[in-house]
This record gives structure tokens, sequence and C-alpha cells, in this order.
């Protein structure tokens, strides 16, 4: 395996991006990335990109993101209909085959210009599911209460994780939703989507991240201390939530083993939990304890989950606090597909 | 700042989104048609439902025919819920507040997920006992199923409509389903004042400051570099047609003339690249690579492609190969 790390990662989320395109919003956000990495622009080997069509309701609609690239003289490119993490993943497998050094990958997405919720019912089985029209949120809170029942956690529980986000997110420039909040606070909110109430349900958030990565002696030379990917490994399980236990992820747990999670001291993990109890059932699942380990310390994807780039933005937060020196080990996870279905573990460390 | 532009979207697929179901959700569909509910006992002896065309966890086949389909049901228990306080409409089955549950039908190991209409967020909790209420005409879809219902303590569900065959009937081989999706989009800035430009029956493009390329109808960069068009620069609504198509397909967009007609790139005067028009004012078979061309703007003019009704030629003498030879 070739050694490869993140050298560079921008972020830029907000509640609503009503001025600029979609195409418009990403350039900052790539050129910073590039200029951050220290690698000319025209030498990095590799892009690969995250987005989801139906968010602009136009077919092909990723392919606008590339003139954002520059893509000339043409550029070696790939793109994946999932959360960038995913791309991330495309672009370490291509690392490694020895053809590149050096790749960016960025996820991009507004969730505001159309009903996301209702738009991610178009990822469900179209036979049994899609008919019904249950939304994402709909989804989750069948999760959150196949969880409730069979955990002994309660709602008081998932308040807590809800405020811990906000309180996190305050030291977040790119958080749309922070706040000095208590449980209590949240527990006076109305259940919306029983059992969950509004702050344990991800804001609605626009925005794009970006990573660049780099191989081994490329990667010490442009940063002064790399975020190096130990392990990253991505797990699925069924699709129909009939079928599959609700209120454990497999998926995540086998991911994190196959990733070495539990080699070496956690210090800090972003989880890609979009609703308050995806964290604690991710937490479980990676055998991590708020004691141990800082646990979304941006405040997560209930502070931003700007959709196709709220994954990447994980592995992102925790490289960027392991080349701050804030951390030596962490724990980056995304998630894909209906109630955590495919999930993704990523261990990074400093040298 | 210009004024961006916003636009109401929808995409929707007319008459429904249609799909083959191949013969294991077929079958099921038609017990559903029938008004049962139809499981398959997989090797380990779970019974699943609704089936799948595989073992969820062994991912083995699983056979449209064979001994292992069985009913299950149509009595079941409630394993998970949400309230659904605001249906939404031309989605949702019912018109009032509903849950979402997930349903372990008797006889089953596995849960389907559907509606149950229970009255209030009070009428459902884990364990509930529900049966489906069927609709009475069902075409084999899971919304034969118009919403489970509670049962009270011994009380035995509805009997559903009797599902009288046509002779020649046969088993469910497809769905349809509609869908609609609503958009508020932004133009963003660098089309906002391409927009704009078009209403005052001017062509507005951009250039990035590192480039003297200039592109009509800019998107907001130039795509060779990434670099944003910061620079607004007006190009002319007079060109060279670089290639084209005669179209002979009729009924492609609302908006296409009666075929045949000529769809065109056309490399207008001062841009780097090339922009899409209708030729028209003359015959199909007289439009070449090369000939010159002038925008035909509408009477009333809009800030949106209206404004340019077709390019007509200009009779100028056609343009030498080389001036359009890198835009093909």
């Amino acid at each position: 395996m070739r050694d490869v790390a993140v050298v560079s990662y921008v972020c830029s989320t907000t509640a609503r991006e009503a001025v600029h395109n979609e195409t418009e919003m990403i350039v900052p956000v790539l050129h910073e990335a590039v200029e951050k990495s220290g690698i000319p622009s025209k030498e990095i080997g590799f892009v690969c990109s995250g987005s989801l069509d139906y968010l602009q309701g136009g077919p092909f609609a990723f392919v606008s993101g590339l003139d954002a690239v520059g893509a000339w003289p043409p550029v070696r490119e790939s793109h994946v209909e999932m959360d960038a993490a995913w791309a991330l993943y495309e672009a370490w497998v291509a690392i490694q085959t020895g053809e590149i050094d050096s790749a960016l990958i960025y996820g991009f997405g507004k969730s505001s210009p159309g009903d996301l919720h209702e738009i991610m019912a178009l990822q469900l089985d179209p036979y049994y599911l899609l008919p019904l029209w249950p939304s994402m949120v709909d989804m989750a809170a069948l999760q959150a209460s196949a969880f409730l029942a069979a955990n002994g956690s309660t709602e008081d529980d998932l308040a807590e994780v809800a405020a811990r986000s906000q309180r996190n997110a305050q030291q977040n420039p790119n958080a749309v939703r922070k706040g000095n909040v208590s449980a209590a606070d949240v527990l006076k909110q109305p259940v919306t989507h029983q059992p969950l109430r509004d702050a344990d349900i991800f804001p609605i958030t626009d925005g794009s991240a970006a990573i660049v990565l780099a191989a081994g002696d490329l990667a010490r030379k442009v940063s002064k201390r790399p975020a190096w990917i130990r392990g990253i490994e991505h797990r699925i399980e069924a699709h129909s939530l009939g079928v599959r236990d609700l209120t454990h992820s497999e998926s995540t747990r086998a991911a994190g083993v196959a990733a070495g999670v539990a080699q070496g001291r956690v210090d800090v993990a972003e989880l890609h939990a979009q609703f308050s109890h995806e964290e604690l059932i991710l937490a479980e699942a990676l055998g991590l304890d708020a004691a141990n380990t800082k646990i979304n310390p941006s405040g997560g994807a209930l502070a931003a989950n700007a959709v196709m780039s709220a994954g990447l933005a994980r592995i992102g937060e925790v490289a960027q606090r392991i080349t701050n020196g804030d951390a030596d080990r962490g724990v980056a996870h995304a998630t894909s597909g209906p109630c955590l279905q495919q999930n993704m573990v990523v261990v990074l460390e400093g040298e | 700042m210009t004024d961006v532009f916003t636009a109401h979207h929808v995409i929707e697929y007319p008459g429904g989104y249609t799909r083959s179901v191949g013969p294991v959700i077929g079958r099921f569909l038609t017990g559903l048609r029938d008004a049962k509910l139809l499981a398959v006992k997989l090797a380990d002896g779970r019974v699943l439902v609704p089936p799948t065309e595989y073992d969820p966890t062994t991912s083995a086949e699983v056979a449209a025919d064979g001994d292992h389909w069985i009913e299950v049901g149509p009595k079941g228990t409630v394993q998970a819920f949400t309230w659904v306080a605001e249906p939404r409409a031309g989605k949702h089955g019912l018109d009032k507040p509903f849950a979402f549950a997930l349903i372990r039908p008797d006889g089953a190991d596995t849960a389907l997920l559907h509606a149950v209409d229970c009255g209030s967020a009070d009428g459902i909790r884990i364990g509930s006992r529900v049966a489906p209420r069927w609709r009475a005409e069902r075409t084999g879809t899971i919304t034969d199923i118009e919403a489970f219902v509670p049962l009270g303590d011994g009380e035995e569900p509805e009997p559903a409509t009797l599902h009288v065959p046509a002779e020649d009937e046969q088993p469910v081989t497809g769905i349809n389903v509609p869908i609609r999706l609503e958009y508020e989009l932004t133009a963003g800035v660098a089309t906002s004042r391409y927009l704009k430009g078009l209403g005052e029956g001017k062509i507005i493009g951009g250039r990035a400051p590192s480039s003297d390329d200039v592109y009509a109808a800019s998107r907001g960069t130039d795509p060779k570099s990434g670099e944003p068009t910061s620079i607004e620069v007006e190009v002319q609504d007079t060109g060279v047609i670089t290639t084209f198509c005669v179209v002979n397909v009729p009924g492609l967009s609302d908006l296409a003339p009666e075929i045949p007609y000529v769809s065109a790139q056309i490399l207008l005067d001062g841009a780097n690249n090339c922009f899409f028009g209708l030729i028209r004012g003359i015959s199909v078979d007289d439009v070449h690579m090369g000939q010159r061309v002038k925008a035909k703007w509408a009477d009333e003019l809009l800030p949106d492609h209206t404004s340019i009704q077709w390019f007509e030629p200009t009779g100028d003498p056609d343009a030498d190969y080389e001036l359009y030879k890198d835009y093909l």
C-alpha cells in the first residue's frame, strides 16, 4: 500500500445560496483547496467529484462542475453520484495504482432549491417503497423509533446529542445551525417526526467541500503535517429496512474493524450523523465513547449537511485537526442510502 | 451586482415512470391484486416479505416458482413507526395525517413499510396489531393496500373486495409511478447578466482576467482554466455556422418549429465558444458550414431565450475554414 495523505481541505456551506449557481459556488472552494495544497493545479493527477443531479433537477448537471475545475488540457476525471467521500475512495484507489501521486476531490450540492426530503425518496426501491413516498426524515424517524425501543435510550439522549452539536458548532464558521443550547432547550421543541424534533434533524444546507490527496514524499513536501490515511473501508447492507436490524449499524462496525479503528487511541471522530440517533448508533458501532474521543467537534452534519459533500467534509474536519496538531489520530465516517445503509470509515494519523 | 434571475422548474415524467418488475416482484404484486400478501421462505427458513430476487443475506437466487412461496398475514405487528403530520399532496395515498410503520405480517420474519391510518399519533405504538385496508380497484402495486388499519383485541380485518379477473388477465409485469419534483432554481450571476442582456437585445459574454478568450452565455467560469469570467464582454449577434444538423424528428420540444429544421453551432463574432441557434430564412438544403448568419430578434424582448427567434443568413461571403476549425 502507498501512503496517502490529506494535504488540503476547504469547505463552504450556508443555509441558502440564492445568488450563485453551482459552478460559481464551487469555484472559490476548489481554487482555495488547490492553492492550500501547494501542488500546481495542472500537476494534480486526477479529479473526482460527488454530486446528485436530482438536486438541480437536470440530467448530467454534474458536468457543469468541471467548468470550475478548468478541464483543458483534458484532465483525468471521474464522478460518483454519491457523497464525495466515495469520490475520495476512488481517488485513493487510483493513487494506489501508482499511476498518479495526487488527486483533487470535491463534492457539491444545493438542498434549498427543491424539497430535499422528498427528492431523497428517489434513491429508494422503486417497487415497494417509492410509490409510498416516505421522505428521508420519515425513514430516519422509523429507525429512531426502533432504536429507542430496543436500546433503552430516550429522547433525552437524542437531545444531548443535538445540543452538543450546536454548542460545538459555535466554533465552526461553516455551521448553519449553532448556539449555546442545552438538552433541556431542545426538549422544549415540539416533536415533528416522532420521536424526532427539529434539532434532531440536519438543517437544509447548500455548499461544497474539497480535499487534495497526495502520496508519500509529495505529501511530506507540500504539508508540514500530512494527515495520513491509515485505513479506509466501506461496507453496505440490505436496502430494505424490514430485513435489517435498524438498531445497530453492522456495516459501520465491519468497516471500522477493517479500517483498524480499534488499533489505537481515537482523539477525534467526525461522524456523518444526519439525525441525532444516528450518532449514537455510529459511536456504538465504532466503539467510541465521549470520555476518550471528541465526537463531532465541528458540530457534525447536524450543524451543516451539504448533501454530497458532508461525508467528505467529515474526512476533512478530522484531517484538519491532525494537520493543526490538535489531534494525532482520528476517525471519519460518511454514509449513503436510507437509514445508514452504506458506511465508510477512514482512520487518519499524523506522524 | 446584477439582479439574479430565478426560475420555477418542474421535472415530471408524463404519464408516470414505467418499470418492468420481473417475475419475483411481479408475483408479489399479482398477489396484492388478489388481496394476498405473498412471501418466500429462504434457505435458512426465514420468511421474507416483500420478496426480492435474491436472499438479502446470502444473495442466493430466489426463484419465481416453487413451494417456497407462501401466504403471510394479512394481520401484522408494528415494529417501528413515525407520525406524518402533513401528508404530501399527489404523493401520499392518504389526505389526512397518518403513520408510516414497519409492519411484520404474521408468519413472516421481516417487515414491510407502509402507511397506517390510525387517526392520531396516539393510535399506534410498537406492538400494535394492524391489517391491510385493500382498495376495491386493485392493479398490482404496493398502493393496492390503501393503508394498514389498527385491529382491536380479537377483531378480524375487513375482507377485501373480490378481484374478478378479466378473461385474458396476465400476471403483473410492470408498474407506473408518477414522479413530479419542483424547484426554485437560481441562474447565478453570470447567467443572469447574459439573460438580462437578451432582454436588451444584446448577447453578453465574459472572460477571465488571465485570458483573452470570451465566452458567450458564460456560466461563470473560463472552462479551460476554471477562472471566474469576471469581465463582462458584449459579443456580436452575427457569426459563422461551424457545424449543424437537420432535424427530421418531430415533437422534440414545444418550442421546436415544424420539421425539417436546422440546429446549428454558431461562432459569434467576438466570442471564443459556440452558441446554439436555429437556422431559418433559408432552405435546409442550403445551410452549410462557414455560412455567415445574424440573429433574428423577437419583437418583444424578454430576459430569456425567446428573444432570439433564430439565425438567418446575412448573404455575406462564407468565412474561411481557418477561422472556425478550432471550434469543431
